[in-house]
């Protein structure tokens, strides 16, 4: 069950990045990243993972009961915050370099100003 | 560098990397092991300690408050980043003649789209709301609680134009409760410091176990973030918007 989990993380860091470099469009350049960090989720997660456990929440199981690992779950909230601000700052800096450039491709503005 | 050859270099720099990480996932412990020791003390006194029923939150909001603290300013930064990059060239005749075309867009858009924007947004702000408020008892907390209440502004403007999400989160409102959120977790912090000597240590009784609330001080910092991620989230989709609009405007 957890090798899964494994290979699934591994497999969205990889298209992500191989999204990422042959992108011909910064929005699209920006997705490919969020899919490429979304492979820390599933890694964080698997890694806390506890066979026939509980989330860490005692709303209604008995304090004592086994659950799965907090603090990895704590550290995926960290991480999807920090994906969120990535996101909103990089297509800010799109926006100002379409009006900048006049393109949106990343081959395109390395050829203007390279 | 050719595509050809950046393609190349990726494909070896990929095998490589899945590689070293399948090396690396294999000798992870398993998930029949127990947890590891500090997961475990949480797991086992969080709620005794706390009164709160959910650890995750109690981990989040109490015994590493500081990490989120500095989670919180990334955030606060992050928007201010986004307002700095967008509202640098704009002039006020602009933004008449977008308001304009606005109002237009306005009359097109279909009654069912119209009704059902304007349906969501109640029922999206109790929700965001209530997930903020229960944070410690039931999965839910600050930051989804925030985001849930900046979805509600996005209904706003689907329901009617661009003027009306100015009228009902005008940009200052927005920018105040990111102030007032990301403030007021520092001064929880500073609590901790005057009444228990330490920052971010929690200063207040922790109430009954299951009750809204419990958990001392996390239910205050829980809602001090929910208003900062609200905020942030609403200026973020504020800015980014004015940018559709205005576009829309100097092409049209």
């Amino acid at each position: 069950m957890t090798a899964v989990a494994y290979v699934v993380a591994v497999w969205l860091l990889l298209i992500g990045l191989y999204g990422a470099v042959t992108s011909r469009h910064l929005v699209h350049l920006v997705v490919c990243l969020t899919v490429a960090q979304s492979s820390t989720y599933v890694l964080l997660l698997a890694v806390g993972y506890r066979d026939g456990a509980d989330a860490p929440i005692f709303a209604d199981i008995p304090v004592g009961s086994p659950v799965v690992d907090p603090i990895v779950q704590a550290l995926t909230l960290t991480d999807v915050v920090v994906e969120a601000t990535v996101v909103a700052l990089l297509l800010a800096l799109t926006v100002q370099a379409r009006k900048r450039f006049g393109t949106v491709d990343p081959d395109g503005i390395r050829e203007l100003h390279g | 560098m050719s595509p050809r050859g950046r393609a190349w270099l990726f494909v070896g720099g990929a095998l490589g990397m899945a590689l070293l990480l399948a090396w690396g996932l294999a000798g992870v412990p398993g998930s029949d092991v127990p947890l590891g020791r500090y997961a475990g003390l949480l797991a086992d006194h969080a709620v005794a300690e706390r009164h709160t029923t959910n650890v995750v939150i109690a981990t989040a909001f109490d015994y590493r408050a500081l990490d989120t603290l500095g989670e919180e300013f990334l955030l606060f930064v992050a928007a201010v980043g986004t307002t700095v990059l967008l509202r640098a060239t704009r002039e006020e005749r602009d933004e008449e003649r977008a308001a304009r075309l606005d109002e237009q867009r306005g009359v097109a858009t279909s009654d069912s789209l119209r009704a059902l924007g304007t349906g969501l947004v109640g029922p999206t702000v109790v929700l965001g709301v209530y997930v903020t408020a229960h944070g410690q008892l039931t999965p839910g907390g600050g930051f989804q609680g925030g985001v849930v209440l900046a979805a509600a502004l996005l209904a706003v403007y689907v329901a009617g134009t661009w003027l009306a999400l100015r009228h009902v989160a005008p940009v200052s409102a927005l920018e105040l409760s990111e102030a007032v959120g990301a403030g007021g977790f520092v001064l929880v912090g500073i609590g901790g410091l005057l009444f228990a000597a330490v920052f971010l240590e929690n200063f207040l009784p922790f109430g009954t176990k299951g009750d809204v609330l419990s958990g001392g001080m996390v239910p205050l910092a829980n809602l001090a973030v929910g208003l900062e991620v609200a905020g942030a989230f609403g200026v973020i989709l504020t800015e980014l918007l004015d940018q559709i609009v205005l576009r829309r405007s100097a092409s049209g």
